[in-house]
């Protein structure tokens, strides 16, 4: 099969036992790969009620028909599993060169499943798969077990590990690769803890079989020359994602103080241009990228090198625990990065903390004297640390913001950022209907990568509560999630601009199968409503309610910013909600109709898969 | 002066599109371990990519005992898959290290300046001169 490893990989760590299994050709054509691959098996194999932290949950990790191939971008890889966080579908993407490498080896799912007895981790070497024995590495930090790996195995082999947390079973661990590169959302890297399985070693030597390799080198070269013919290149390429901080300030886009303002009073020292000058010291890109947006620092404060800071970290451990200087930024990244941790959530959680604080909801007795205060980088790293290895208040920090609330009461819900209990991404959003609506209606809960509907409120006008704001949102939701299962970054036409006409063409010259963008949107379409049939089979209830909002968000307004004294109506959130449910075609409670799920081609999955 | 293929390792972001698309140019195939250059990562510390391409030394051709290195119209040394008897002395005595096999092939394989790799470098790494 064309643009294919050809086989699905299957490891049981309960018994030990490893099979291989021919990639199926209609699951290919139906989901074409990576979160596709993921919800299809999720939905299709993992019980409805599964513990997501029990053997019956499965991580499912994915490449895509363009990974590891000539497209820009093409180093994205899904992994997908039953979320301990939320109790939902979560999908967490990583770049790097992970994706490439398991194509390169023949793979196009790894579906792991099981509790091994022991710490293991697992070795693939093109045909050659193992579990090892991984007990000296369990507790150690996810950037060393990566060196030791690639010491041990050799600099070919791409390394997944999961730091301290992950093994914790912090509900918001993630998975590391690349140094520096996460599967950061949902709690990924718990599953794999909960699973004993350290991390995943992969080295691949095979051809990628291509329908017509003389067209893809020719569409390929074509379409990385219109990346750095992009206006925006040069920019983006010098300062990453970072680029964005001064903007999202300027807007009043910047969480800060727990997402109380949209901006931080001085920015200065989290800018883009202050990480270029002080700390970056080269670009780092994915597989097949060429616009890096990986920028790698060198902290002379902490003496540690780290890939990033990215926007995110910068604004959820930056501006939302208001810490100003991007050094202390990028050692909490750092130590994100080692432990194992989803700077996104816990950048949350941490926040969420000191307001607790601040209210009297948390006192020095419950965090054995930590006072904790904003903008203080002892309170954020020794929080990290706490949070890992669960010690102290830690413990219950580690269980996230929705959970930590509802056990701590005093209201505290209602200052507790999250939309379905995943910790909300770094855009405040009390006068961005738009983006407002992408966190409610995002498939994994409160994240920004699905639908980046920000710049269209900015557009449009802010505070307008119109249709035409749906419609972006879905259409969002359609394209940029797409590239996930196509195992390929999104960023070359987010960010660039480049013309999505340019991806059909290479998709058939690697795959040999000609569709359009038509074709590729109903595919996505498809994804989206089994994701979405996946939270209505596994959460008891599961309907409209769990698109709301965080009331901060319509019933405090913005103390700060440009948007200061803005908030959303009630009723607004209700008429977003109405019209994107009927353009969906799903009830009023929010559930995909009979007719929606025939019309894609659903309803016999989703009537097995039960 | 020999035309060769110059890479400035300081601008390398690592992400192997030049591996690639040598593939593809080369043996018409997608894969980055039939690569005619090499990018090297080392990380954690000191956080550099080093990209080591053909410098057109001639020490494959020197060392070749049956002279089965030869040189194209565009003056790069390459290996006629004819003629190699696969003993791997260019491989051995290649000071950069740019003399690859791979097992699909029984010969070594080296850089012939045919320039794919320069088109798709984002960063503008390497350049041929």
């Amino acid at each position: 099969m064309n643009g294919y490893g050809g086989k699905i990989l299957r490891i049981n760590l309960t018994t030990g036992q490893i099979s291989k299994e021919p990639t199926p050709t209609h699951i290919a054509e139906k989901f074409l790969g990576g979160r596709g691959f993921g919800i299809y098996f999720l939905y299709t194999e993992v019980p409805r009620g599964a513990d997501p932290l029990g053997p019956e949950n499965k991580i499912i990790a994915s490449p895509g028909p363009l990974s590891g191939t000539l497209a820009p971008g093409a180093g994205k890889m899904d992994f997908t599993t039953k979320s301990p966080l939320t109790g939902g579908y979560a999908s967490a993407s990583v770049g790097g060169h992970l994706t490439a490498e398991l194509k390169y080896a023949g793979y196009d799912s790894i579906i792991i499943e099981g509790i091994s007895p022991k710490p293991v981790y697992l070795y693939i070497n093109d045909d050659e798969v193992e579990l090892r024995d991984a007990s000296d590495l369990w507790g150690k930090g996810s950037i060393t077990v990566e060196t030791e790996l690639k010491k041990r195995l050799g600099e070919e082999f791409q390394i997944a590990t999961i730091g301290p947390a992950g093994e914790n079973l912090v509900k918001y661990a993630c998975i590391t690769h690349d140094f520096g590169r996460q599967a950061g959302r949902g709690g990924v890297g718990a599953v794999m803890g909960a699973k004993k399985l350290k991390a995943i070693a992969v080295h691949g030597t095979r051809d990628i079989p291509v329908a017509d390799p003389q067209a893809l080198l020719r569409l390929g070269t074509e379409a990385i020359k219109a990346c750095k013919a992009s206006e925006a290149f040069e920019v983006w390429v010098r300062y990453g994602t970072s680029g964005v901080t001064v903007w999202s300030n300027e807007v009043g886009a910047f969480p800060v103080r727990n997402f109380q303002a949209g901006a931080l009073e001085d920015y200065s020292g989290l800018s883009g241009e202050t990480m270029r000058q002080r700390i970056v010291i080269t670009d780092k890109g994915c597989f097949g990228c060429p616009s890096p947006c990986g920028k790698y620092s060198y902290s002379k404060k902490y003496s540690i090198y780290v890939e990033g800071p990215e926007y995110e970290t910068t604004a959820l451990i930056g501006g939302d625990c208001v810490l100003t200087d991007i050094e202390d930024v990028a050692y909490a990244n750092w130590l994100c990065d080692e432990l194992g941790i989803d700077s996104i959530s816990v950048g949350n959680v941490i926040a969420f903390a000191i307001e607790c604080f601040e209210k009297g909801i948390l006192t020095k007795e419950e965090t054995e004297g930590l006072e904790l205060r904003w903008g203080d980088p002892q309170v954020v790293f020794t929080l990290l640390e706490k949070i890992a290895r669960r010690e102290g208040i830690g413990d219950l920090l580690a269980e996230g913001v929705k959970h930590a609330s509802q056990k701590l009461g005093e209201n505290s819900e209602e200052f507790a950022i999250h939309v379905k209990g995943m910790e909300m991404s770094g855009y405040e959003c009390h006068n961005a209907p738009a983006m407002l609506l992408s966190y409610m209606t995002c498939d994994v809960g409160a994240h920004h990568n699905r639908s980046w509907a920000i710049t269209y409120d900015l557009q449009v006008g802010r505070d307008l509560v119109t249709d035409d704001k749906v419609d972006r949102v879905i259409y969002l939701q359609h394209v940029r999630p797409l590239f996930d299962c196509l195992g390929a970054c999104r960023l070359q036409w987010v960010e660039l601009s480049i013309d999505l006409g340019l991806y059909p063409p290479i998709l058939k010259a690697i795959t040999g199968i000609d569709r359009s963008w038509e074709d590729l949107m109903k595919i996505s379409e498809r994804v989206w409503n089994l994701t979405r049939m996946y939270w209505v089979r596994e959460v008891e209830g599961f309907g409209r309610e769990w698109d709301y909002p965080p009331p901060r968000f319509y019933k405090e307004p913005v103390t700060y910013g440009p948007t200061k004294g803005k908030r959303m109506e009630w009723d607004d959130i209700q008429r977003l909600l109405d019209t994107y449910y009927q353009k969906r075609g799903w009830d009023k409670n929010g559930i995909p109709t009979p007719e929606k799920l025939a019309e894609l081609g659903l309803a016999e999955i989703v009537r097995i898969g039960v | 002066m020999a035309v060769y293929l110059h890479a400035d390792s300081s601008k390398c972001s690592g992400c192997k599109a030049c591996l690639v698309a040598c593939s593809l140019a080369k043996f018409g195939v997608n894969n980055p371990k039939k690569a005619r250059l090499a990018i090297i990562p080392k990380f954690p510390a000191p956080g550099i990519f080093e990209v080591k391409t053909c410098t057109n030394c001639g020490t494959c051709a020197e060392v070749c005992p049956v002279d089965a290195v030869k040189i194209n119209e565009k003056g790069a040394y390459y290996i006629d898959p004819n003629e190699c008897i696969a003993c791997m002395a260019c491989v051995k005595e290649c000071p950069e290290q740019v003399i690859f096999t791979h097992p699909d092939y029984p010969v070594p394989f080296e850089c012939d300046l045919c320039g794919a790799c320069v088109e798709v470098c984002g960063p503008g790494v390497l350049w041929i001169e």
